[in-house]
């Protein structure tokens, strides 16, 4: 579904990514792990177009993303879940919601879109008129996934969703993504949470100074000795 | 100085809230485009006076009033485009000043074609609409219907601001630039869009100003720092400080002058401007400082 | 003190030399030149006041407000009070100076920078030309006022030099010249160092000790009080003063128009722009008075093709020469002799 070969990127005069190779194949789970300042969320801002890589080739089913003007991407079916959540603090929930479904392929099925995400989160339909700026950190990751899931996404890119949330609320979100994946929607997180996204995950990539240092199946990395020790301090 | 608290006060303190209605228009304009773009068109009531001309001309060449006024709408819409697209784009990246700076050069290019387009002569639709009058106060019919249009459009706005995709999307990028793409959101068309708006909301205070005043080159001169004040004094980008300021300045402008002459009216309503940004520099509702 | 360079010498000995060399050059129409180079040093000196506090980041829209307190200060005070203008204007100096800190001083304790600060001087502006107009009974409203002629119109007292204008000439240039010493010594002080460390990030500044409040009040008293020199002279000069000439938003954009134009940041990048305001004016005026097909078209309105180009090479200046005429020449020779200096190295 969605193929990096060889991209390079940097901002100004600084490089943070060299020769990424990648892929995510439909349906799958895939993590991206690596320390602070690894490029992980340079990786994702790549992805969905907020970066301009400076080389490389990157297709999303087929179509090369790197002609593709920054708000064309969500069309080619990505939705970025951005660090952070990044709501719009001044506008209700709903309307976070509705202006996640602003593409004109997403606002033809806004109305039933809408309800799946009620249903999928009832705390969200509870609090449709407040604005987002007063939720709770939990409840912002859950407004900030539906606003991602509104424009009917077929991959979804998750920047750290567990980052300021305490253990407890972590481990609903991943729950929440575990749900997500299983109605069907391909995932690419990326987590400093090592041990939560790689029980979780299908497959991972470990990024360390803008570079892949390893790949494999979740499995495999979480058995190498060098992930445990440098990541998850065991 | 006459100040009693009779029945020429509350003449006085009515025409100010009718007066609030025109500035309040005013205001909204501009704090739409700054609470979006984050520019400050200076040439905002030259773009007025662009209106009242374009009216003018379509009224005296034969058309009905509201097709003029339509075609002012419109003219002043298209004009708001024009001139984010031309003028500020360049600058868009560049420090706010320079922002600034070529919106005053705007200001004086239009006042110029005006003066020679047109000459320093006032000229007039040459409506008269008349007055009502209860007990002893007498409230001009076009102050009326302006306050009652003013608060129609911007029902309309506020209606179109919270409802469609795009008002949503406006109100949204002036609170988050940077994520806009990643909900398919052109920012260069949300400006466009504002522009415009900014524009249309100013081609209909043209409209009720026809109504009202005459109209002549330098006409932005006598409005214009009045409304940037009630926008700062509001805070500027947000729309309920713009209205709200709009009410206090009509009042001290209508209080003050029907006190003493009109110019102290304006000026101690300056100096209460003055006074609170000094207390509160972001202004009333403002968020950034 | 200050070592000139040869070339300032110079510069300065034609200037001195001048009005002699005009009598020499252009006998019949001696009065006219002169008048032109008046109007460009005084204006000149008004704007390198503001740019001194433009450099810094403080840009104002409101120093018509200082101009106009110069003026009208002076003249009021010689018309009601029978003040002579060398105790009015230094009165008239102070005025601006305390208005100019009183607004100054919110302000920058409160940090208020960019568009409001913009906005705030706008309001200043309005202001105090509300106020002109206002008192009307004394200052002749939008219709302006004149100094009372002492005399016949030449005269130390009352400070009236129009009638001659080899005198004024010179007063007009020693002011020039005082306002590019003043000019000098800004840049030169520490407080020039402070204020650009502020102006790029004032929370960084503060944080090594500089107290920007305190240095922002300086340079705009010092600002101040030059445009209020200014439009004190430029009213003894003219003798005659409006609000819509020495004062409000047209004075105050012009101001900042002719110092972008001739450039910001460089010493004599407000003089250039006084040479190019004032020339183009008067070019202006005379090829459409002598057209005769120009005359009928525009007759009247010659201040307004003048205020349309301006407003033009205003947009066009800030969009593609935002430092100015000066500032962009100079700018070039830099890279030429940087790019000549590099190339010896390249080619070893």
């Amino acid at each position: 579904m969605l193929e990096l070969a060889n991209v390079d990127a940097g901002y100004g005069g600084f490089q943070a990514l060299f020769g990424i190779s990648m892929s995510v194949k439909p349906g799958e789970a895939v993590a991206v792990i690596g320390a602070n300042g690894a490029g992980k969320t340079t990786l994702l801002r790549i992805i969905s177009g907020l970066l301009p890589m400076s080389s490389g080739a990157m297709t999303m089913n087929g179509v090369p993303l790197r002609e593709i003007p920054p708000h064309k991407v969500i069309a080619t079916g990505i939705a970025h879940v951005p660090e952070g959540r990044r709501l719009f603090p001044r506008l209700s929930v709903e309307n976070n919601l509705k202006i996640g479904a602003y593409i004109p392929s997403a606002r033809a099925k806004f109305s039933e879109r809408l309800a799946f995400i009620y249903e999928l989160f009832p705390r969200l339909k509870e609090r449709r008129s407040q604005l987002a700026g007063t939720l709770s950190g939990g409840e912002q990751q859950m407004c900030a996934i539906g606003r991602a899931l509104m424009s009917g996404p077929k991959l979804l890119l998750f920047d750290e969703p567990s980052m300021g949330l305490a253990p407890v609320i972590v481990a609903q979100v991943f729950e929440l993504v575990r749900r997500i994946r299983s109605e069907g929607y391909t995932v690419l997180i990326v987590e400093q949470n090592v041990r939560q996204v790689l029980k979780f995950a299908d497959r991972g990539y470990l990024l360390e100074a803008g570079r892949i240092k390893t790949s494999g199946t979740a499995a495999e990395m979480l058995a190498s000795d060098d992930i445990r020790e440098a990541y998850m301090g065991l | 100085m006459q100040c009693e608290l009779d029945i020429f006060f509350l003449e006085a303190v009515l025409n100010g809230l009718l007066l609030a209605g025109l500035l309040a228009l005013l205001a909204l304009g501009l704090n739409l485009v700054f609470g979006v773009i984050d520019v400050v068109w200076i040439c905002y009531a030259e773009l007025v006076m662009v209106g009242m001309y374009g009216i003018n001309y379509a009224y005296k060449t034969g058309a009905p009033f509201v097709v003029a006024a339509l075609f002012g709408i419109l003219l002043v819409a298209f004009a708001g485009l024009l001139l984010h697209q031309l003028v500020i784009r360049p600058v868009l990246e560049s420090a706010p000043i320079n922002q600034l700076l070529v919106t005053g050069g705007v200001l004086f290019v239009l006042q110029a074609a005006a003066t020679l387009a047109f000459g320093i002569d006032f000229k007039t639709l040459g409506i008269r609409l008349g007055s009502l009058n209860i007990y002893d106060m007498s409230f001009a019919y076009s102050r009326i219907i302006t306050f009652a249009v003013a608060s129609a459009a911007m029902l309309v706005l506020w209606l179109f601001l919270s409802r469609s995709y795009i008002g949503i999307a406006i109100r949204a990028i002036a609170q988050d630039r940077q994520i806009m793409p990643l909900m398919g959101v052109d920012h260069r068309t949300i400006y466009l869009v504002t522009s415009a708006i900014g524009g249309g909301l100013a081609g209909l205070a043209a409209v009720l100003m026809v109504l009202q005043y005459d109209i002549y080159p330098q006409i932005g001169l006598q409005f214009g720092p009045l409304i940037f004040m009630i926008c700062v004094l509001g805070g500027l980008g947000s729309m309920i400080g713009g209205f709200i300021a709009a009410f206090l300045i009509s009042e001290f402008i209508a209080i003050g002058g029907s006190c003493f002459a009109t110019e102290w009216g304006y000026a101690i309503a300056f100096l209460f401007f003055m006074i609170v940004i000094f207390i509160r520099p972001q202004g009333l509702f403002g968020g950034k400082a | 003190m200050m070592r000139l360079s040869r070339s300032a010498l110079i510069g300065l000995a034609v200037l001195i030399a001048l009005p002699f060399l005009i009598r020499f050059f252009f006998a019949g129409s001696e009065r006219y030149y002169l008048h032109l180079l008046i109007q460009i040093f005084i204006w000149a000196f008004i704007y390198t006041g503001w740019s001194i506090m433009g450099r810094f980041g403080l840009t104002s829209l409101g120093h018509g407000a200082f101009t106009g307190i110069g003026a009208y200060g002076c003249v009021l005070l010689w018309n009601y009070v029978g003040l002579t203008p060398w105790f009015g204007i230094p009165i008239a100096i102070v005025a601006a100076v305390l208005v100019a800190l009183l607004v100054g001083y919110p302000c920058f304790h409160l940090r208020i920078t960019g568009h409001y600060f913009a906005l705030l001087t706008l309001a200043l502006t309005e202001l105090v030309r509300l106020c002109i107009v206002g008192l009307r009974d004394y200052t002749g409203g939008s219709l302006g006022t004149q100094p009372k002629r002492y005399g016949d119109g030449f005269s130390l007292y009352a400070l009236q030099f129009e009638t001659d204008r080899v005198i004024s000439f010179y007063i007009a240039l020693a002011l020039w010249l005082a306002g590019l010493v003043v000019w000098m010594w800004v840049d030169r002080s520490m407080d020039r160092y402070a204020l650009e460390a502020a102006s790029q990030d004032e929370e960084a500044a503060a944080s090594v000790g500089i107290d920007v409040t305190r240095e922002k009040l300086k340079v705009t008293a010092i600002s101040a009080a030059m445009c209020a020199l200014g439009g004190a002279v430029y009213g003894q000069y003219q003798m005659y003063i409006g609000p819509d000439t020495i004062a409000g938003l047209g004075v105050s954009l012009n101001i900042v128009f002719a110092v972008i134009a001739g450039g910001l940041w460089v010493m004599l990048g407000p003089t250039v722009g006084a040479v190019f305001t004032q020339v183009l004016s008067e070019v202006l005026r005379v090829t459409i008075q002598s057209t005769a097909g120009l005359q009928s078209a525009f007759g009247s309105s010659v201040l307004a093709l003048d205020t349309l180009i301006y407003g033009l090479l205003l947009v066009l200046f800030i969009i593609y020469m935002p430092k100015g005429i000066l500032g962009t020449i100079l700018e070039r020779r830099e890279k030429k002799s940087a790019s000549a200096r590099a190339a010896p190295a390249n080619a070893v």
